[in-house]
């Protein structure tokens, strides 16, 4: 047992710290999602391009799809060595990268892989991923949006015009994607995963619209999108005709499959809470830190911040070894929203009446934990809620009994419908 | 990285498991709870002895297998699993422990092949009363090689043939081993919540002592062992918590109510997630703690206490809510829930309890951010 990479790893990683040395983009902002401006975005684009030439971009790919013909463990180490630099500039990218193109790469024909994975690689091209609805969040496959066969389009080839109607939500970067995958229904007799189907979609076709959604704490990173008579071909579509569930499946799967960099800083936010503690006087003029009540809390804030992080390491350890890694991974984000959250309102609480300050210029650690108290919730919701991930812990980790579900045997257009 | 047991480790647990699963079943432990003087199966403890784990990490020179820490935690992890009622944490983890830190090469030549067959069984005894272990709350005394006073609770105290014992010389805390069976000790047992595991009140009226360690260096070798200690403990409290998901689980799975599995129920679902999360992070620091141990790592004192609280909190959660999932059944004497019930909180307690170990957490990391 150590922390130790093999000699091929530590190769690999000499390697690509000299390259990103001498490479590497120093003091550049990243695009914080919604808040971007054009040369954050230029940065992230030059980046993405740079690394693709080089073969880090894509790593686990295969090289004829502009990948780096390497192994998932190496893609971890050079996404260490980055975020050491310093670097954060692959945000635009994660969901077409992630999702989208791997969607599209097990799907499309040989012709439309050629157009989109190449140029999504050198990051010339971005993708979203348009699944979600209003009135289907932890139910993904509850979707309204209507594509509906335009039969007088049929042309000398076959092909045709779907015509999409409806609206999706929480649509990360949908603003500045040039393309997306889209989830509609196109058959509503049938049952709610039966009558499915994906397409790729050009984000600027006509009748689609982006409305960016004000989030509590003030962000706008998630996009409303609105389809009023958008057209597709049926040459678009990726896999068959109302098989549409198991598609998004291979795009889900693919967002699982991305392994963090068994990361996280030591002890989470825990040390610094432990600084601000110390800095702040209690009833006596004693700092806080000594209280024993506060004492307890920053330690059970470092020792579950730590778990996280010695968990990530399991995992690595397991696709160093070439191993597929354990089910334990799956207990990383239902754990940390909240600790976050907790931590926040912790941090909050012990700043007394000055909690209340978000104004970086009079709050404590420049209102950081403020902010923190206005982002977590969204954190406990965003890609999966902590219900639906203690559903998949309880299902596919421990093997309990499935949700019972009164909407299987009933065509979708059937469904009681609320808000 | 490889942050993980190595297959023959994980081998050695497997057959650990198979091994206690055939020699200590649940129904064994529960009915030794029943017997008047309960606590102790010295068949079960020969059989250990025969195995070779009493000396998994003792060095071969001095008759173990000097396999290494890893080794002993895979073990330490079968015998929490399995709330084995012998005194393998008192024996192993401390007194032998206490021996490999702070004895003589004549003391450890003296104690320790008989701690490997299992014709010594050790023990510690540094509590004196309701509180931490620390230089304020000890009273034994030695003067002129003579210990008094009184140990309380000595955990196995009742089945020990030594102890190590944290008394005062000169008012400096120092360590001794003191034969209990020698003269001027008097021992009786005490009840307490974990009837699988004895406990004693010692007392001391001139007995003779064996120093252990400097005059004055004892509370530093007690919390280097405790450290020690405290991470092999915490594997047997991963042990456990494991366990009792799994009994949970199977229980969730069998009984039914209201038409159907109970385990299909949220409030159940989740409440094993839960467990579940906890198990992984108890894992995690655990395994970390495991590391320190073996390679003698600098941050052993904050990776035994990252496990120990980690894998007191699992444990005691998994424990308690098993008796939950469990429903009427799970607070009576036939069903097995209570024996993890009452060992979660006998581990979470016999190296020190929750409270002060986050204490002490925090006066390290204070150190580290002032450094």
């Amino acid at each position: 047992m150590d922390f130790n990479d093999t000699p091929e790893e530590a190769e690999y990683r000499a390697k690509v710290r000299a390259w990103l040395e001498e490479n590497a983009p120093r003091g550049v902002k990243g695009a914080s999602l919604g808040d971007e401006d054009e040369s954050q975005m230029d940065a992230c684009k030059a980046w993405q391009a740079k690394k693709a030439a080089a073969g880090y971009a894509q790593i686990r790919w295969p090289k004829e799809w502009g990948g780096g013909g390497g192994t998932t463990i190496q893609s971890v180490i050079f996404a260490q060595e980055e975020s050491r630099m310093g670097v954060q500039l692959g945000g635009p990218f994660a969901i077409g990268l992630g999702m989208c193109i791997p969607t599209v790469m097990a799907t499309a024909d040989d012709e439309t892989k050629k157009r989109f994975v190449g140029p999504a690689v050198r990051g010339e091209t971005i993708w979203c991923q348009l699944f979600s609805e209003p009135a289907g969040g932890s139910d993904v496959a509850a979707i309204r949006t209507r594509a509906i066969k335009d039969e007088s389009s049929v042309d000398e080839n076959g092909d045709f015009d779907w015509v999409i109607n409806g609206q999706k939500i929480w649509t990360s970067g949908a603003h500045y994607a040039d393309y997306g995958i889209v989830l509609v229904r196109t058959d509503p007799d049938a049952v709610k995963h039966k009558g499915l189907t994906m397409f790729w979609i050009d984000m600027k076709s006509p009748g689609i619209e982006c409305k960016n959604i004000h989030q509590m704490s003030g962000a706008r990173g998630f996009n409303e999108v609105f389809f009023t008579d958008v057209r597709v071909k049926d040459s678009q579509r990726l896999g068959a005709l109302n098989d549409g569930w198991n598609v998004s499946i291979i795009t889900l799967m693919n967002e699982r499959a991305s392994v963090g960099g068994g990361g996280g800083a030591r002890g989470g936010g825990a040390l610094k809470a432990l600084q601000v503690a110390q800095k702040i006087r209690d009833e006596n003029g004693d700092p806080l830190s000594n209280n024993t009540t506060v004492r307890e809390k920053i330690a059970e804030h470092y020792v579950r911040a730590e778990g996280l992080r010695f968990t990530g390491m399991r995992s690595l350890t397991a696709l160093s070894q070439g191993k597929t890694p354990g089910p334990e991974q799956s207990v990383s984000k239902l754990v940390q929203a909240s600790a976050m959250q907790d931590l926040a309102d912790f941090m909050v609480d012990l700043q007394d009446q000055a909690g209340i300050i978000r104004d970086p210029a009079h709050a404590v650690e420049n209102a950081d934990f403020q902010e923190m108290f206005l982002g977590t919730p969204g954190g406990r919701i965003a890609g999966g809620t902590d219900e639906i991930l203690r559903n998949i812990i309880a299902e596919r980790v421990l093997g309990l009994p499935g949700e019972i579900r009164v909407d299987k045997n009933i065509p979708f257009k059937d469904l009681p419908t609320g808000r | 990285m490889n942050f993980d047991f190595s297959d023959e480790q994980l081998a050695l647990k497997d057959e650990a498991r198979k091994f206690l699963a055939a020699k200590c079943p649940p129904d064994r432990v529960r009915k030794l709870m029943d017997e008047d003087s309960p606590g102790f199966d010295p068949e079960l403890w020969a059989q250990v002895a025969e195995q070779g784990w009493l000396g998994a990490a003792i060095p071969e020179e001095h008759g173990g297998l000097g396999l290494g820490y890893l080794e002993l935690c895979c073990i330490a992890e079968e015998l929490g699993r399995a709330v084995a009622p012998v005194p393998f944490a008192s024996t192993v983890y401390f007194f032998a422990e206490a021996l490999l830190r702070a004895g003589t090469a004549e003391q450890k030549a003296k104690y320790l092949p008989q701690v490997v067959t299992g014709e010594i069984i050790g023990t510690i005894a540094s509590a004196e009363q309701a509180g931490p272990v620390s230089a304020a709350n000890i009273n034994a005394e030695v003067s002129g090689g003579k210990l008094n006073g009184v140990k309380m609770p000595v955990t196995d105290g009742v089945v020990a043939h030594h102890a190590v014992v944290l008394a005062k010389e000169g008012g400096k805390p120092t360590l001794y081993i003191v034969d209990l069976n020698g003269p001027g000790v008097s021992r009786e047992a005490v009840n307490t919540i974990d009837r699988s595991r004895e406990a004693a009140r010692v007392e001391f009226k001139d007995a003779p002592v064996e120093r252990l360690g400097e005059v004055g260096d004892g509370l530093a070798l007690f919390e280097a062992i405790n450290d020690r200690a405290a991470v092999l403990i915490s594997f047997e409290q991963v042990g456990g918590a494991d366990m009792c998901l799994e009994m949970a689980k199977n229980y969730a799975l069998d009984r039914f109510a209201f038409g159907r599995q109970i385990g299909g129920y949220q409030a159940i679902k989740h409440r094993l997630a839960d467990m579940y999360a906890k198990n992984v992070l108890a894992r995690g620091n655990a395994y970390y703690g495991a590391w320190a141990l073996n390679s003698d790592a600098p941050e052993l004192p904050i990776a035994a206490a990252g496990a120990r609280i980690s894998a007191s909190d699992a444990y005691w959660f998994a424990a308690r809510e098993n008796v939950q999932v469990h429903g009427g059944m799970g607070f009576t004497w036939e069903v097995d829930c209570h024996l993890h019930y009452r060992r979660s909180r006998q581990l979470g307690l016999v190296a020190g309890s929750a409270r002060s170990w986050k204490h002490r957490l925090v006066t390290m990391l204070e150190r580290r951010n002032a450094a």
